[in-house]
């Protein structure tokens, strides 16, 4: 059980540090970090706090505390990605620059037809 | 080269914009006022037009800092040298347009900020905001080297120099004090100027306990991302 936690707690340090560098290189905006930075950080919580994790798996009615840390680690996941389909959906549809510059283009134009007229 | 465009982001602001642009003609009288419509749902676009305001009707919905962004970019592009924005839920008072506008000009500042702690506590700024107001103070003393009263204020001006950096980057969201440490990395300075704030008279704030943390937590990293960006300061 020990290993298994110091394990989680390695992984979600370096998840925590990766998603840091990412950040600051612009790889990953800001917005787009918080999930994965709170998701490893409450990975982080239950597997350095005992009874936080116990607690959660009593919580859970799990008899096997780790047991309880792999469903919630692969809940924090599934959250997370799901999180991100949205996001990727809406990027889609919401591509500012691009935006940007059809409203100043179409604000122009009809500019130049209204001084042309 | 024009000399300033006043700015109105807005976003279903159908009962307050018009009054906004108004007061904006009588504060300034001819200086251009371009509203930026961030796709509203309701009359946002006629009321402003109505009103004698120019507006760039955003496609969809981009959000405070798309659509701030989207006004900096027209006016760069048009060859403004100053651009002030006023918010278009009428919180701003157009009689102060002139004093930024003089500060902007008079200081070589590349952003003068409309601060309504300039004097003392502002009216019509709840217990939340302004604990969030001493909260990012703090937090951008040692950032900014120097203290910054209303770091949250969205009545600013801008000079060319700022308004070309932001025109190529700023934030797309909760923009004002992202902007600030921004401004810092260029080595830009700033000037505060006292403003009054107005109670908001429709509509009704979207700020709640919830986006309140998000807030916090999105405008820190974004502080911590801009300092720590690669790019050497200029």
């Amino acid at each position: 059980m020990d290993r298994l936690l110091d394990y989680t707690a390695a992984l979600s340090l370096l998840l925590i540090l990766l998603v840091l560098a990412s950040v600051r290189r612009a790889h990953i905006r800001v917005e787009y970090s918080v999930s994965w930075l709170a998701g490893a950080v409450a990975l982080l919580a239950l597997s350095r706090a005992p009874r936080l994790l116990e607690a959660a798996a009593r919580a859970l009615n799990i008899t096997y505390p780790p047991l309880a840390l792999v469903l919630v680690t692969g809940c924090v996941f599934l959250l997370i990605f799901y999180r991100f389909s949205v996001i990727i959906s809406r990027l889609k549809d919401d591509n500012v620059a691009l935006a940007q510059r059809l409203a100043i283009l179409e604000y122009r134009l009809e500019s130049r037809d209204h001084h042309s007229e | 080269m024009k000399e300033l465009l006043i700015i109105v982001p807005a976003f279903n602001e159908e009962g307050a914009v018009g009054g906004v642009v108004r007061g904006i003609h009588e504060a300034m009288p001819g200086t251009p006022v371009l509203v930026i419509d961030d796709c509203s749902l309701d009359g946002t676009i006629p009321v402003a037009r109505d009103a004698g305001a120019r507006v760039l009707p955003l496609p969809h919905h981009l959000g405070l800092g798309g659509c701030v962004q989207a006004g900096y970019k027209l006016a760069f592009e048009l060859g403004y040298q100053y651009v002030i924005r006023v918010d278009g839920d009428g919180q701003h008072d157009p009689r102060d347009i002139p004093r930024i506008f003089e500060a902007l000009r008079a200081s070589g500042c590349q952003m003068v900020i409309g601060s309504r702690f300039y004097d003392g506590d502002a009216n019509h700024t709840s217990l939340m905001r302004s604990l969030g107001i001493r909260f990012f103070r703090l937090v951008l003393r040692p950032i900014l080297g120097r203290d910054v009263r209303d770091p949250t204020s969205g009545f600013v001006g801008v000079n060319r120099a700022a308004l070309e950096v932001f025109s190529r980057s700023f934030p797309l969201e909760y923009p004002e004090i992202e902007a600030l440490v921004v401004l810092q990395r260029k080595a830009f300075r700033f000037a505060e100027v006292p403003c009054r704030m107005r109670a908001r008279t429709t509509g009704r704030s979207s700020i709640t306990p919830l986006k309140s943390i998000y807030y916090i937590v999105h405008v820190l990293l974004g502080v911590f991302a801009n300092i720590l960006r690669l790019r050497p300061r200029r």
